[in-house]
């Protein structure tokens, strides 16, 4: 599978049709999902249809001369919580088992109007909660690079199938590093975009004001030209702002000359696998050799950031997801009463962790702890953003891990869930700040892990970031490595 | 902070969530475990600072008063679990079904 890019111009020199490239896709879905279980749902007939559509459309075009959308006829995932009209939407919950959603989310709808053929939606935390993918209801998706490994989360099946490459790009969202780590833990690029930039229409929300909608894909190129594509200010989500939405192709600097680049001394912490920051430092020193100034920085909030995020997240979460009560969608656990239906549906078709965020939400929110907990985490939240506000003076970009580690063993973190939060120290900050990252490989570790590097940006600078990115592709080649999942099969 | 077992009962009443004397064992634990985590909030100063709910600027979006076509219904009873002349089927709010 190649890239976005390649995958485009072999469609419109006629190297490919839709159909083709679609029915290799499905096959490798078939070939690899039962290994990797990055799908929760696969639609071959529809997504052949649509395949036969668009070739149907690039040959009428041939004779007509009409203008084309740009991605025409190319096959993409989408995660799980992402509204898919007509194809079933999970979020991996038992209380969407059946949920068909009756529109698109904004990011879906404007990437079909580009042209896209939707071949599946791809696994994640029940309602995106978790890093893992381990809190799905439907089962773990497998590291394509240890399937003994979990992939990161929430977007673990959108970065799975792209790293195996099943797929040229996936749609994920990111509330608290859910794409950003999932990239690195599968040696991807994942992009998540200002808070604001991309429509939250038909996201099925977590954490309302910290949720984006993302791409994974294999280079920064592709991922400039999907944000192009959703970006934009949407009559149905009043968060979207009305800003320029980036251009489609980056404007190719020559090196990195002139750019700042701040390394967070608060980023390289004792609990950091050595061979990450390593790494990451080899990453600077390139971009340094390129001609970027890189200065050591200080977010001195940055400790705060998960404390803040498990208060605010899950009270934001505990009001969005009152909505799932048996009544309107999904399952309903049958009760003689209306309260009896709301509390047995939820007790026993939301899975523990959600039901931990839940509760954690309520608590952060009800009278007598509101201003102790939700009110002061909201207060140190504005530490957290002064201290990018404060960064960007000095710097045109922030530059850090990903995560402390590379990908953890399925299992490690699973009886304990505060150490799993622990691990979303370092993607946290970016979502409480609403500024834009991009994770892309910079390394392996000692077994063959994928190590990611993540840049952050000014608000609605994705330009920058993702340029920098694109030019430290340009001069590596760890985004093109992939892996084999077939390798551990016995 | 050790939240009593009345605790953990009296939040997931809040929520609307049905827990197992099990669960109620574990989400008194953990939730304890995260809210002395939590607690280090406590100790910053923060009484000149302004709560941050949004990090956009605010600001009131409007949009013209037009009537425009709703989401298809049939699509939309679809996902539920009961329905009755083209509406949700709610079961009885008080006593029981009769």
């Amino acid at each position: 599978m190649q890239t976005v890019t390649a995958t485009l111009q072999a469609l419109a020199r006629g190297e490919v049709s839709s159909r083709e490239l679609t029915a290799d896709v499905l096959q490798r879905i078939e070939r690899l999902d039962p290994l990797v279980r990055a799908f929760l749902t696969v639609t071959p007939e529809a997504a052949l249809a649509a395949a036969d559509e668009a070739d149907r459309r690039r040959a009428a075009a041939r004779r007509t001369g009409e203008p084309l959308p740009p991605l025409l006829g190319l096959p993409i995932a989408v995660k799980d919580v992402l509204s898919t009209r007509g194809i079933r939407t999970t979020c991996g919950s038992r209380i969407l088992e059946n949920y068909i959603p009756p529109f698109d989310a904004t990011a879906v709808a404007r990437l079909k109007a580009a042209g896209v053929v939707i071949v599946g939606k791809t696994n994640t935390d029940e309602f995106a909660m978790g890093s893992s993918t381990e809190n799905s209801a439907y089962g773990v998706t497998h590291n394509p690079w240890d399937l003994e490994r979990v992939p990161g989360g929430s977007s673990g099946g959108s970065a799975a199938a792209v790293a195996a490459r099943m797929v040229p790009a996936a749609l994920g969202t990111d509330t608290g590093g859910s794409v950003r780590q999932p990239a690195s833990f599968c040696g991807v690029t994942g992009l998540k975009p200002t808070y604001g930039r991309v429509s939250r229409y038909g996201l099925i929300a977590y954490g309302s004001s910290l949720d984006t909608v993302g791409v994974l894909t294999q280079t920064a190129e592709d991922a400039a030209l999907f944000l192009h594509l959703m970006a934009g200010q949407d009559p149905l989500d009043a968060t979207s702002m009305d800003v320029p939405v980036p251009p489609p192709t980056l404007q190719r600097r020559e090196d990195f000359r002139g750019l700042r680049i701040g390394v967070p001394r608060e980023y390289f912490t004792e609990g950091i696998q050595p061979e990450v920051a390593a790494a990451v430092r080899a990453a600077l020193d390139l971009m340094a050799d390129l001609g970027a100034t890189i200065r050591e920085i200080s977010l001195p909030h940055t400790e705060y950031a998960v404390p803040v995020y498990y208060l605010i997240a899950p009270a934001e979460a505990s009001a969005n997801l009152a909505r799932f009560d048996g009544i309107r969608y999904g399952p309903r656990e049958e009760a003689e009463t209306m309260w009896g239906v709301f509390y047995r549906t939820r007790g026993r078709l939301f899975g523990p962790e959600v039901k931990r965020r839940i509760m954690l939400g309520t608590y952060a929110l009800s009278a007598g702890y509101y201003d102790a907990y939700y009110g002061q985490a909201q207060k140190v939240r504005t530490l957290i953003k002064r201290d990018f506000e404060r960064a960007f003076e000095e710097v045109d970009m922030i530059a850090a891990p990903v995560a402390p580690s590379t990908a953890f063993r399925i299992g490690e973190h699973t009886g304990d869930p505060l150490s799993m939060y622990l691990e979303d120290v370092f993607t946290l900050p970016a979502n409480l700040a609403g500024v834009p990252g991009v994770s892309f490989p910079v390394g392996f570790d000692d077994i063959s892990l994928p190590i990611g590097l993540q840049l952050m940006g000014p608000h609605f600078r994705e330009d920058l970031i993702l340029e920098a990115a694109h030019l430290y592709q340009q001069a590596t080649d760890w985004h093109h490595h992939q892996p084999d999942p077939t390798e551990d099969e016995e | 902070m050790a939240l009593t077992r009345e605790e953990v009962i009296h939040i997931a009443q809040l929520a609307r969530l049905e827990l197992t004397e099990e669960e109620i064992a574990r989400y008194r634990e953990q939730l304890s475990d995260v809210l002395d985590y939590v607690a280090r909030l406590q100790g910053l100063d923060t009484r000149d600072i302004p709560p941050t709910a949004s990090v956009l600027p605010p600001r009131t979006v409007l949009r013209e008063d037009e009537p425009r076509p709703g989401l298809p219904r049939e699509e939309v009873l679809a996902n539920a679990a009961e329905t009755e002349a083209g509406q949700f089927k709610v079961p009885p709010v008080f006593g029981e079904r009769g």
